[in-house]
């Protein structure tokens, strides 16, 4: 997509989202579709070092935790604003990514996804002993009565998580544009040639992992106002890490688009699906479809579309003169 | 003056090996398989650490350097396996080492690759996936690659293994013609007609050591030379 | 406040506990190890083992050894089946190692939320004669619940260790890993090899299991501490020789024991992270490696 008709787009998005919330009352939507846009960022920023780069981060909770409880220390500490609370996330996450990236890039990409792994789990750990946020047993915070221009402060949330959609695809749109991406591209290929053909693959890998880092970080910062309960097990939740991962594997890993395809439709089944199944059932699903598209359809949607549409162009062209 | 100088000493795949370059010249590498012929090229692009030793190139000291800074530098190599940018087309393989190992974010890079191209008569394949090429196609890619970055030494890794005749005559063309632009060639081949025809000296490696130097037709007549690659 | 007794009493444990470490870290190095397949999973099948265990030992009264090792051939089919999807999918196409990982996580996620969805998330354990008893030797205090585990561990350690060197498939493994094409000439047929070293990884998994619910209970989540450990003995073992695999399990058990003795239990899982880290970044070949 081209920049003007994306940016058109993008703005159709908002003017849409912002429409909605003069219109609709049941509060219900608004917790719904928070939760879907969440994913949409959450995918999108897993998928700009996996899809992108070619680094599985199986560590998504460690990174939308520390967004989150950095918010809860704020609010807890100097009643921060929720604008503080974003960009506090997004940078203590942010520099968490370059942290980990710069401990664990060097070696074989297999070690790196171990290592987000143990992070998760150590993190959770460090939350748990931690007394400040409520340790094990979790605290809670009150959640705004209302919010400037809008009536509730859920529907706020919902447009403060849309526009950090919109902010997160765009991130992920112009990087796949830029010769950043294509950098990026070439170390998934192949590190070993990227880096004699003079790619700077530790940087690229740093910035890929420092930018995924703060986008789930910024992802995660809303989310104390939003379940006004933290508790280190739901905040670490397997839900964020194998959602991270599913939604972009089955919307398509190449490009921007595969993230939100797989984070609405996934999203959206998920949130029809709580009503009716238990959430175990409903992860167990998700990993059966997981596993089904890396074997079947490991391009995912975007590519099975795509696919669709050559042969018919080749057919074209060999019927030509 | 362009030189390199290699000394390793105590590494298992190679002991103090040392070997000097001059600059525009077109220098043979050749030894019995296992010999340690990958492992100095990795060496001398950076891909793997030497244990002892020190390598210049072009008054620098690149010892410790990264390997994408030696390419900055102007050190390029092709690949004995090709590695090409699977997802990518032909062309858009050639605009990485362009954009990153010349930094050039220009608008003329497009042209640039097709021109590269064409030298190496893929400029057909130019939109093609880079992953369905055949084999000297994909040959000619790795060293279109190489020479997108407009190095001043290229290594070329058994860029002719397993290509029929025509096929090596073909690439060694190529690499003729990529000296006379001024590029030093250091060329690793097992194909003997085509290391004697290109090379004005030759070093041959045996089990990590460099066994011998010289012109071709001294290392033809060379005992120990001989004996390395056919045993006692 | 550190005093010797409390000390040797860590050390101890931890040795006792290395011993476990090993059985569990077993099935790693050889996938891992020699066959380089990234099994991210092989913990939720030690865990299914547990189950097992737990589930036989509930309804049949059965000892959680003797279900482990009745066990293990199923264990070992699993495995084998589980290859070949792998290979089919995966390996056969030269598909980026991406995909493989990924197969793995979602492979460890089905079964992880499966025995959440059977079992729930309550801590299982055992009924056995043994457990809870332990006896003294001076100020060292030594239970059954781990010195069981340690032995058969170690005995299981030992088994695979001559398997691999005595036997013809034992030796056909170890060199699988470095060239398919010798062992062609040698009349072995590299996929047969691949498939029986990854039905015995996953083969050990069973009895591994039956060992893990014997030290203590256990929950579905347990396995992605694991994770951390298996691969830390494993890259600290020399990624596929037995011998090292032992010793580096020893370690890590004497240095986790130690640190949550004296900072807490909740830290030992990150000992695991941080040897990991420290192996790859001073020997990433190990202490025994090739």
């Amino acid at each position: 997509m081209r920049g003007h008709a994306f940016l058109v787009v993008a703005v159709a998005v908002v003017a849409a989202g912002l429409a909605v919330t003069r219109v609709l009352d049941n509060q219900y939507y608004y917790f719904a579709a928070y939760v879907v846009l969440q994913y949409v960022v959450l995918a999108t920023a897993w998928n700009i070092l996996g899809g992108y780069t070619g680094y599985v981060n199986f560590g998504t909770p460690a990174f939308f935790a520390l967004g989150a409880y950095t918010a809860v220390v704020l609010i807890r500490w100097v009643k921060a604003p929720l604008g503080l609370q974003l960009v506090a996330g997004a940078i203590i996450a942010g520099l968490l990514g370059l942290a980990l990236g710069y401990l664990t890039l060097r070696l074989r990409g297999v070690f790196f996804s171990i290592a987000t792994l143990a992070l998760a789990v150590v993190l959770q750990t460090m939350f748990i002993n931690w007394e400040y946020t409520g340790g094990a047993r979790g605290t809670s915070l009150v959640r705004p009565a209302t919010a400037p221009l809008f009536g509730s402060y859920v529907q706020f949330l919902f447009v403060v998580m849309l526009g950090l959609a919109v902010l997160a695809v765009a991130t992920a749109w112009w990087i796949e544009r830029s010769w950043i991406g294509r950098g990026l591209a070439a170390i998934r290929d192949n590190e070993e040639a990227a880096e004699c053909m003079g790619v700077p693959t530790l940087k690229l890998k740093l910035v890929a992992t420092t930018v995924s880092g703060v986008l789930m970080g910024l992802a995660g910062a809303p989310f104390p106002y939003y379940v006004t309960f933290v508790e280190p097990t739901s905040v670490f939740d397997l839900n964020y890490a194998v959602n991270s991962l599913a939604m972009p594997m089955i919307g398509g890993t190449t490009t921007w688009m595969g993230p939100v395809i797989g984070a609405v439709l996934l999203g959206t089944a998920q949130q029809i699906a709580t009503v009716t199944i238990s959430s175990a059932l409903n992860l167990l699903l998700v990993g059966l479809i997981l596993v089904a598209f890396v074997i079947l359809a490991p391009e995912g949607i975007v590519g099975l579309v795509q696919r669709l549409a050559r042969p018919r162009a080749e057919r074209t062209r060999r019927s030509g003169p | 003056m362009r030189s390199v100088t290699k000394r390793f000493g105590g590494f298992q795949a190679l002991s103090a090996v040392s070997l000097r370059v001059r600059q525009g010249e077109r220098f043979g590498l050749i030894g019995p398989n296992g010999s340690g012929k990958t492992t100095l090229i990795n060496c001398i692009s950076g891909t793997l650490r030497t244990d002892g030793g020190q390598i210049t190139f072009d008054g620098h000291d690149i010892t410790t350097l990264p390997p994408y800074r030696r390419t900055r530098l102007g050190i390029a190599r092709s690949f004995q396996i090709p590695k090409p940018f699977v997802s990518m087309t032909v062309l858009e393989n050639l605009l990485i080492p362009i954009e990153y190992a010349r930094q050039g974010h220009h608008d003329g890079v497009v042209d640039e690759a097709l021109g590269i191209l064409g030298l190496m008569g893929l400029a057909a394949k130019a939109q093609a996936s880079s992953g369905a090429l055949t084999q000297i196609e994909m040959r000619k890619l790795e060293l279109a690659r190489a020479m997108a970055a407009r190095p001043k030494l290229l290594v070329s890794d058994e860029a002719m293994a397993g290509l029929s005749s025509n096929e090596v005559d073909d690439i060694l063309a190529i690499l003729f013609e990529l000296n006379q632009r001024g590029i030093t060639i250091i060329m690793i081949e097992h194909i003997m007609r085509a290391v004697m025809r290109f090379s004005e000296r030759i070093a041959v490696l045996d089990a990590g050591e460099k066994i011998a130097e010289g012109v071709p037709d001294v290392i033809l007549a060379d005992k120990r030379v001989e004996k390395a690659y056919l045993g006692e | 406040m550190i005093t010797l007794d409390l000390f040797l009493n860590a050390v101890t444990a931890g040795i006792l506990l290395g011993g476990f470490y090993a059985a569990v870290s077993l099935g790693i190095a050889i996938a891992f190890g020699l066959l380089d397949i990234v099994n991210i999973a092989h913990p939720v099948f030690v865990m299914l083992g547990s189950y097992v265990a737990y589930t036989m030992n509930l309804r049949f009264g059965l000892d959680p050894i003797l279900t482990g090792l009745l066990f293990t051939p199923v264990f070992y089919g699993l495995g084998v089946l589980l290859y070949r999807i792998y290979y089919a999918s995966f390996e056969r196409k030269g598909a980026e190692a991406l995909r493989g990982l990924v197969f793995f996580f979602g492979i460890l996620f089905i079964v992880e939320v499966s025995l959440l969805l059977a079992f729930g998330v309550d801590y299982r354990m055992i009924e056995a004669s043994y457990v809870g008893r332990s006896f003294h030797i001076g100020p060292v205090g030594i239970a059954f619940r781990l010195l069981v585990p340690c032995v058969v561990g170690v005995a299981l350690t030992g088994a695979l260790y001559l398997f691999l060197s005595r036997t013809f498939y034992g030796r056909a493994i170890q060199a699988v890993a470095q060239d398919s094409f010798a062992l062609r000439l040698m009349g072995a047929n590299p996929f047969k090899v691949k498939d029986v070293a990854f039905g015995l990884a996953i083969g050990t998994a069973a009895l591994a299991g039956a060992l893990l619910i014997m030290i203590g209970p256990v929950e579905p989540a347990m396995n992605r501490e694991y994770i951390g450990r298996v691969f830390a003995v494993a890259v600290l073992g020399g990624m596929g020789s037995i011998g090292g695999t032992l010793v580096a399990a020893l370690i890590l058990g004497v240095a986790e024991s130690l640190t949550s003795t004296f900072y807490g239990p909740s830290w030992g899982v990150a000992v695991s992270f941080g040897v990991l880290l420290l192996a790859l970044a001073v020997r990433p070949s190990g202490l025994f490696g090739r």
